[in-house]
Parts: C-alpha cells; sequence; structure tokens
C-alpha cells in the first residue's frame, strides 16, 4: 500500500474511490463498457447523474445493473466475478460465446481492469503471479486484446513498495501496448509514446515524487 | 416419433464411456447440470477430461467428480475460484492435468467445434507465456494465433424448458456455455428445471438452443437454490 510513510510531506494520495471516480468520469455517455473483477467494480456506482453506460459481463449479458436488494436476489444472475447482480431495462442475456465474440470484434468500447504492473510501452500484467496456487485467467486476455481502449485502475506501488508503473514488465504478461490510460492514487496517466504521461496528479504530487515511485518513464507536459 | 425424453438422471448419462471429453455448461454456479454430474459420479465413468469455464464449488458439480477421483484433465479458463477445493486439492496432489486456457479462446475453440471449423486465428493471448509453440500469423499487419476447435464426445447443459423434439430455453445468464456446448458434443445431454413442455410449448422465437443439437433431455426440477448467503 501507498502508506503515508512512504511518502513525502505535502502528498495527499487520492482515496481508491476517488481514483475510480476519476476512471467513471471519464466513460463517455453511451460506451459500452467491461468491469473487471477487484477495484474497477467500484466505478459503476461513482458514473455521474446522467451518464448513460451499458454495462456489459462476459458471461452474457448488456445493461446489467447494481446488486440485487434485500430478498430479490435471481441466484443464476451474476457478473464475471461470480457476484449477484441485476439487468436494466433495455438490458439483454446471450451466449458465452456471443459475449466474447462481442469483446474479441471490437464491440467493447472500454475495458477497465486491475493490475498488477503495467510498462511504460503499454503492456499489462495482471493475470498471474509465479508461485500461485493454480493459474486462473478467465477472460483478462480476450478483454485486453480486443477492447477498443484499455484503462487500468490501480494503487500507484505495490504492498511492497514496490512500482507497478514500471519500464517493463516482470510478471507474465496479459497482452502487449494495450494499455491506454492509468488512473492510480498518485496521478493519472497516459501511456504515450513509450511513456507515462502525467493527466492529472494528486495534491502535493510532483514530478520527483512520481520519478521515486514509478519504475517507468514520466512525462510532465 | 421423436421422444429425447429419458426419464431419470442416471438414464440420461448412460454409455458415457471411460476417457471421454465431457463438455460441462456452467459460469460460477449459474447453470451447472448439477443434477446430471451426479449421475456421472454414479454411473462410474472415469479419466474423464472436463471442459468446463471453472472446476467446481464445495462438493458439487464438477467438484464431486474430482473429489470421487473420476478426472484425469481439466480444461478450463478459471479453474480456482471461490471455493474450488477439490480442484486445489487434485491439482496440488498432481493428480490432474491441466490446461488454462483464456475465456473467449475456450469458448471460441468448442464453438468452432460445433460450427465445422476445424482452427482459428485470434488475437488473444498473442505475445504471452499461453502463445509459446502455436503458430503466429500476421493478418492486415496484426499478429494472430491458431487456435484448435475443442469438441467434446459428450455435452453435460442445463436449460430450464425443453420439448420432446430437444428445443431449448434457458434462464437468464445461466444459459453462458451451454448453446455452444450442445452444438459442439457427439452427445448432447440437458437436463431442464420445468417439466417437458409439449410440441409447441415453447415459442419458436424462445427457443435458443434447436433440438438438433439435443440427444437427451430429462426433467430434474433443479435450478440454483439459495439461502441468501450463498448457494446450497
Amino acid at each position: 500500500m501507498t502508506g503515508p510513510a512512504l511518502l513525502p510531506d505535502g502528498v495527499t494520495p487520492w482515496t481508491m474511490t476517488e481514483v475510480a471516480a476519476h476512471a467513471a468520469a471519464d466513460l463517455p455517455d453511451g460506451a459500452h463498457v467491461n468491469i473487471g473483477i477487484g477495484l474497477p467494480t467500484l466505478v459503476p456506482a461513482l458514473l455521474p447523474p446522467g451518464r448513460e453506460v451499458v454495462l456489459h459481463s462476459e458471461n452474457g449479458m448488456l445493461g446489467m445493473g447494481p446488486p440485487p436488494g434485500p430478498g430479490t436476489a435471481d441466484p443464476e444472475l451474476i457478473d464475471a466475478g461470480k457476484n449477484l447482480v441485476t439487468l436494466l431495462p433495455g438490458g439483454s442475456y446471450f451466449s458465452h460465446a456471443e459475449a466474447c465474440a462481442m469483446i474479441r470484434g471490437g464491440h467493447i468500447d472500454v475495458s477497465v481492469m486491475g493490475a498488477f504492473q503495467v510498462s511504460q510501452n503499454g503492456d499489462l500484467a495482471n493475470w498471474s503471479i509465479p508461485g500461485d496456487k493454480a493459474p486462473a485467467v478467465g477472460g483478462a486476455m480476450d478483454l485486453a486484446a480486443g477492447a477498443r481502449r484499455v484503462v487500468v485502475i490501480t494503487r500507484h506501488t505495490a504492498s511492497s513498495g514496490e512500482p507497478k508503473l514500471v519500464a517493463a514488465c516482470s510478471l507474465p504478461l496479459t497482452a502487449r501496448g494495450v494499455v491506454d490510460r492509468v488512473y492510480t492514487d498518485l496521478a493519472t496517466l497516459d501511456v504515450r509514446d513509450g511513456q507515462f504521461r502525467v493527466a492529472a496528479a494528486a495534491p502535493g504530487v510532483t514530478l520527483a515524487v512520481l520519478a521515486k515511485l514509478t519504475g517507468g518513464e514520466i512525462d510532465w507536459p | 416419433m421423436i421422444d429425447k425424453r429419458v426419464a431419470t438422471a442416471l438414464e440420461a448419462v448412460a454409455g458415457i464411456h471411460d476417457g471421454a471429453t465431457v463438455l460441462v455448461g456452467g459460469f460460477g454456479e449459474s447453470g451447472v447440470p448439477t443434477v446430471l454430474l451426479e449421475a456421472l459420479v454414479q454411473q462410474g465413468a472415469t479419466d474423464l477430461t472436463i471442459v468446463a469455464n471453472n472446476a467446481g464449488t464445495a462438493e458439487r458439480g464438477i467438484a464431486a467428480l474430482l473429489r470421487a477421483g473420476r478426472v484425469r484433465r481439466m480444461i478450463s479458463s478459471y479453474p480456482r475460484s471461490r471455493g474450488s477445493v477439490w480442484f486445489e486439492r487434485r491439482y496440488a496432489e498432481g493428480s490432474i492435468e491441466l490446461e488454462v486456457v483464456p475465456q473467449g479462446t475456450l469458448t471460441e475453440r468448442i464453438r468452432a467445434a460445433g460450427a465445422g471449423i476445424p482452427a482459428f486465428f485470434t488475437p488473444t493471448a498473442v505475445g504471452t507465456e499461453m502463445a509459446e509453440g502455436k503458430e503466429v500469423r500476421e493478418f492486415g499487419g496484426r499478429p494472430y494465433l491458431l487456435e484448435y476447435a475443442l469438441p467434446g464426445d459428450v455435452a453435460l447443459i442445463r436449460a430450464r424448458r425443453a420439448d420432446r423434439w430437444g428445443n431449448l430455453t434457458y434462464h437468464s445468464v445461466a444459459r453462458n456455455y451451454a448453446p455452444t456446448m450442445a452444438a459442439a458434443a457427439t452427445l448432447t445431454i440437458a437436463e431442464t428445471e420445468e417439466p417437458v413442455a409439449e410440441l409447441g410449448g415453447l415459442g419458436p422465437e424462445e427457443i435458443i438452443t434447436p433440438g438438433i443439437y439435443v440427444d437427451r433431455v430429462v426433467h430434474t426440477g433443479a435450478a440454483l437454490a439459495w439461502d441468501g448467503e450463498g448457494p446450497r
């Protein structure tokens, strides 16, 4: 965790809810969006009022809604993370094969994912850590390769303090050169021209702070 | 007369042989043909290759087959998930082989098998360790990976309703892999939540899986039960 002890005085990192709100604010009205497991699940509840975004789930649904109220759950109706959800008016069901063809066919506007590492050229590692009890990949590689835009929500550094934004990923890759933007508790950064270009920074964050906590090249225009 | 109805789950799984490749519908707990899987444990076929998104939860479904030692190989996208205790035990002790496949590639390999496509190129997993040893070819300047069709000897699926021709409808996202797997197996067996309908009882526009793909249907009445905390 990017604990206060690691950060210089005067730096106030964003909370992960604030980070997710940044990602939510950037989802265009009318977009078809896939939300990954972990931190991205914070995003749907943080969409600005009036913003109509159609959520896709790879088990076979468009128009996914929030968790059900008490006593109203349909036990079969789950998202890709196996959590109970609902279907909004206008929503539809289809086979898993069609849901994945939708991804691979470039119909998903934005995929919001978590990450273990993102490299300065947009490589993504978010499915496997060596030493895992058993491998599992799910839809991560399909979404990373197929979505028109891939954005990542992550803490800026790992709990060990190691950078998660790196020059080159050391963990097994999910896809190469796919990440467009990274939202962290310290900054929002676009992956462009082999660098992390700062689009916004948390209060007190300077180029020196980012350079210290980031493994890759930083561009602060 | 066409009549694909069978009376019991045990009759439904009759003839599944040792060493069979079995496609099993379901995503998490949603749409898993739990009664057919229990019947398959009873029936006794072993040395099975199980193709499924996940690898069973607690003692149910595929977990029951794993517990009984009937599985030689799992082909799965997300075998390790909440409650997959029997998969994890069998994998740790080295008694099962595991092939992990990206979800969209798994489902498309099954789809291809049912559609007469022996292999296809996909952008998924290019440049990752899952591409090792696989042919890569460029189309329009982008690299794609060669993947092969994945047919089953048997498909076990759960539907909401069926008729005696084997036409099927499903409950919300519980369909997930079922329509695709139904087309990809030599012997497709569906358990149904509701009693088998008369012909015409399913509207032609509501039928998701046409009976051409289905060989046996058995009314089990099973749907995913929920106790407010988790599936029972």
